[in-house]
């Protein structure tokens, strides 16, 4: 209602089993308001099986990744066999010849 | 897996949103870019809420209790598409008291087809079959904005808009299938609303010149928005008999349409708040901010 109200961040969930997404926020006096505003905005057309109202400063964010040392050997994109294969198919067809 | 990095730079954090990237509500924006933002979020805000009122006239007069329903669950969506829409605009750095002060002192703008009259019956059945699926072609593109926020609530946003779609097709089937006086509604409506519809999109500046474009805020220049448009909806319409009254109307070998040149004066007038209805619904609004004071003082003293 007011931007000086605290907010929270809606999550709604499709079906049961499905994952919650992030589908929005209300800004609400308290809990019990950001439950009305989020069931009318995120719920009325029968789109959500459940709701999680989550209060933002409630969240800790994690979006930094330290790779100091470039730890690509632990993923498909540290390894670029092309090169080698082209070699190791010239030597065996080498060898056979 | 390292997260993509946002970039703080403006110049960085524009190649990155151009390269396809989004940015969250809670990364750090440059100026230029929460502005454009505003700007283009708030417009559409007013223009959910301006929206229903073309319609809401109706809902009294409505011709059957089921149509009365549907058009109050179409009202209700619009109303509830402004709040998110707001809500968003809230988090770039306005407060909605503020969005909706400029709205009803006529300071801000909203959508052309939404500044014109609905004279009859017809006019509901066009409006909620073109003027949302003009709406709709704009809103899809919208799911690729590079704010991602705003994206994720044009999801719901989509949804909703494909029941007011079909919800005006069916009012305007039900009136072609009538009597031939029913038919002449729908035939008077859709002369009243086409050159509505051909502005709605906007002047065909080529994207690469248009701002919103430019912070990939929109992922379509105008131009392509408006043959979608055409494309989709021109042998819809024609299907029924209907007419639509540009003589100059094709779509040519190479599957472009061609037209009369839209009234870009008309466009420009209309929108800078000199509409036929503007007055009129500004000072509506108006009134009932005026009269709803008493809520949003109860809910901000909690």
């Amino acid at each position: 209602m007011s931007a000086d109200h605290p907010i929270y961040e809606v999550f709604r969930q499709e079906r049961r089993g499905r994952p919650f997404e992030h589908a929005g926020s209300v800004a609400a006096p308290d809990a019990e308001f950001a439950e009305a505003w989020a069931r009318e905005q995120y719920g009325r057309r029968g789109e959500s099986v459940a709701l999680w109202l989550v209060p933002r400063d409630a969240i800790r964010t994690v979006d930094e990744w330290a790779d100091e040392f470039g730890l690509k050997y632990r993923r498909v994109d540290g390894y670029s066999i092309k090169e080698r294969l082209k070699e190791a198919r010239e030597r065996a067809s080498a060898r056979a010849g | 897996m390292a997260a993509a990095e946002i970039p703080h730079d403006e110049q960085a954090l524009l190649a990155y949103v151009q390269a396809g990237g989004q940015v969250e509500a809670t990364d750090r924006l440059p100026e230029d870019y929460r502005s454009k933002l505003i700007k283009f979020i708030e417009m559409h805000g007013n223009s959910e809420l301006m929206g229903v009122l073309p319609e809401r006239e109706w809902i009294q007069r409505a011709p059957t209790l089921q149509r009365k329903l549907a058009l109050t669950a179409k009202v209700q969506d619009e109303v509830g598409h402004a709040q998110l829409i707001y809500r968003v605009v809230e988090d770039l750095g306005k407060p909605r008291e503020q969005c909706l002060a400029d709205l009803v002192n006529g300071k801000a703008k909203f959508h052309n087809v939404f500044h014109y009259p609905t004279r009859t019956w017809g006019d509901v059945g066009v409006i909620a079959w073109l003027v949302d699926a003009a709406a709709i072609i704009s809103q899809k593109a919208l799911l690729k904005c590079s704010y991602a926020p705003y994206a994720r609530i044009m999801k719901k946003i989509c949804w909703e808009e494909s029941f007011h779609i079909l919800h005006g097709r069916d009012v305007v089937l039900a009136l072609v299938t009538g009597t031939p006086e029913q038919f002449e509604l729908v035939q008077e409506a859709v002369n009243r609303w086409w050159g509505p519809l051909m502005q709605f999109h906007g002047t065909p500046i080529p994207k690469e010149d248009d701002p919103m474009f430019h912070w990939r805020i929109k992922s379509q220049g105008n131009e392509e928005a408006r043959q979608q448009f055409l494309e989709g909806y021109v042998p819809q319409v024609l299907e029924l008999g209907l007419e639509l009254p540009d003589p100059k109307l094709r779509r040519n070998e190479n599957g472009v349409w061609e037209y009369s040149e839209p009234d870009w004066d008309e466009l420009k007038h209309v929108v800078t708040g000199h509409g036929p209805c503007t007055e009129e619904r500004l000072a509506f609004r108006r009134r009932f901010l005026e009269q709803e004071t008493w809520v949003r003082d109860i809910v901000l003293a909690t």
